[in-house]
């Protein structure tokens, strides 16, 4: 099993998850989270002030896949999420030791 | 007082009243989020004290015997010998409406201190400031020597913008910058608030300014609909600044604008007429823009720039009367401005009705702070301002997660 950690621009979330409902992915987590990349912060302006927003607002996806349908399903988020503009953010893929369903306590891949 | 004056006197005091929310949510949603609660406190407790006071003693202070040149007096202590059968309520009314405005102007401070000021000093503050700063100052303008010697201040721009505006300068040089200030300086934790307390403020500155006529007649009429447009006209002159000068119309460009402008209009609303209040309005809306940057230059942390928008928007508002003045159109006896042939008296009294009271009201406001700071302390510790004010004054907060 693989854990698929993957940051994307909060406006593509909906993109990201009609393509994954697509795909059959039948659970996925989403935070909101903020952060700086390439794309670094941004500048806003108050009664003349600049201020400089150093953290930009970025959506974390986490989703657990059979080690079999992570190559698509990278694919997808991948294609959903792009915009080709600098800050459309990262996905990264860990190994996961184990899964447990807790209501039944199903464990591996019957977990997912 | 007739009926219909009794009622609408009534009604714009209830607007009144409701501004010092407004004022809260204004001044809150700029603020940060561990003290926006503080804030809101800061504005609500002037709204428990200051009514209380002014019944007790300041309406006596700030007006009665009529006749006083420089502070009244203790006749009218508890309201005493103030009926409702011989002028229909008409006097109550007044006092009642009198004292919103009194519960407002110690809160318009808030703004400049937020963020680092003790909160059992802020309590003590407020009445001892509205005894000793505002209730002379009112008299002197409303009945004492400077409103006899002919200087006009309709609704209060000098008697509370201005009043309020350099208080707040004097208490920021006492209390000291902000941690951090300038380098850490915090955009607005909630734009929705302001927006919602600028909306709150421009309602209840109808009660404010047409109000101030304490009767339903063409003076409050003309009031309110000066009320309208120079608050629209101030938006209109800020929102353009900052779009030639940083690039995008922004809300709280239009909130202050808006502000800034009702400011201004407050001491001319009853005098003047026609084109007046646009120009007055867009004149402001420019020069505030730019004064809310003096603290910059100057180094004086006026958090939420009380300085910037009332101080020099009551200023400004109030020398425009010397040029705009007409008494033609009310059917008034008060001096012409320039523009009517009035010639320069009247800037003359209205320059010096502002300098007394900024004179004034920047040595005792100085005076009461360093007294307390002497005594209980006026400043936070640095660690509970960090912390945030709402938790270390208040043991709330405002926003839980989870």
């Amino acid at each position: 099993m693989k854990l698929i950690t993957a940051i994307v621009k909060p406006f593509k979330l909906d993109d990201v998850k009609e393509a994954l409902r697509g795909l059959g992915v039948v659970g996925l987590t989403v935070s909101e989270v903020r952060g700086f990349g390439r794309q670094g912060g941004h500048t806003e302006t108050y009664r003349g002030s600049e201020y400089r927003i150093e953290f930009v607002p970025k959506i974390k996806l986490e989703i657990v896949v059979e080690d079999d349908r992570l190559a698509i399903v990278l694919d997808e988020i991948e294609k959903a999420a792009t915009t080709g503009q600098i800050g459309d953010g990262k996905i990264w893929v860990t190994t996961v030791d184990e899964l447990i369903r807790i209501r039944t306590g199903e464990r591996g891949d019957d977990a997912i | 007082m007739d009926s219909g004056s009794v009622a609408w006197v009534l009604v714009s005091a209830a607007l009144v009243l409701f501004m010092t929310p407004g004022l809260a949510f204004f001044y809150g949603g700029m603020d940060r989020n561990r003290n926006v609660l503080n804030m809101l406190m800061m504005n609500f407790w002037c709204m428990l004290v200051i009514p209380v006071l002014w019944v007790t003693i300041g309406y006596s202070l700030a007006q009665q015997p009529i006749g006083n040149d420089l502070i009244g007096g203790f006749d009218a202590a508890f309201l005493n010998g103030i009926g409702i059968l011989g002028d229909n309520g008409g006097t109550i009314a007044t006092i009642a409406f009198l004292g919103m405005f009194a519960t407002i102007t110690p809160a318009l401070i808030s703004g400049a201190v937020a963020d680092r000021m003790k909160f059992s000093a802020w309590a003590i503050f407020v009445p001892l400031w509205s005894l000793l700063v505002f209730c002379p100052v009112f008299k002197w303008l409303y009945g004492g020597f400077l409103g006899k010697r002919g200087s006009l201040d309709f609704a209060g721009g000098t008697a509370i913008h201005v009043n309020a505006g350099i208080a707040a300068l004097a208490a920021v040089l006492v209390l000291g910058k902000r941690k951090g200030w300038p380098r850490d300086a915090q955009p607005p934790h909630s734009m929705p608030l302001v927006m919602i307390g600028t909306g709150i403020l421009w309602f209840g500155w109808f009660g404010f300014n047409a109000g101030s006529a304490l009767s339903a007649n063409g003076q409050a009429a003309q009031a309110f609909m000066n009320t309208f447009l120079a608050a629209a006209a101030a938006g209109i002159a800020w929102a353009l600044v900052e779009k030639l000068r940083d690039g995008h119309f922004t809300n709280l460009g239009v909130a202050s604008g808006i502000v800034a402008g009702l400011v201004a209009i407050t001491p001319a609303s009853g005098y003047v007429s026609g084109a007046a209040p646009i120009i007055i309005g867009l004149l402001t809306g420019v020069v505030c823009c730019y004064a809310v940057r003096l603290k910059f230059k100057a180094g004086f942390d006026d958090a939420l720039d009380v300085v910037g928008v009332h101080f020099v928007g009551g200023l400004v508002g109030s020398l425009t009367i010397g040029f705009f003045a007409n008494p033609a159109f009310f059917g008034g006896s008060f001096h012409r401005g320039i523009f009517y042939g009035g010639g320069l008296g009247l800037l003359g009294e209205q320059l010096l009705a502002n300098g007394v009271t900024i004179v004034y009201s920047f040595v005792v406001t100085t005076l009461i702070l360093l007294a307390l700071k002497r005594t209980i302390g006026i400043r936070v510790s640095s660690e509970n301002e960090t912390l945030g004010l709402d938790y270390s004054e208040h043991r709330e907060t405002a926003y839980h997660n989870l």
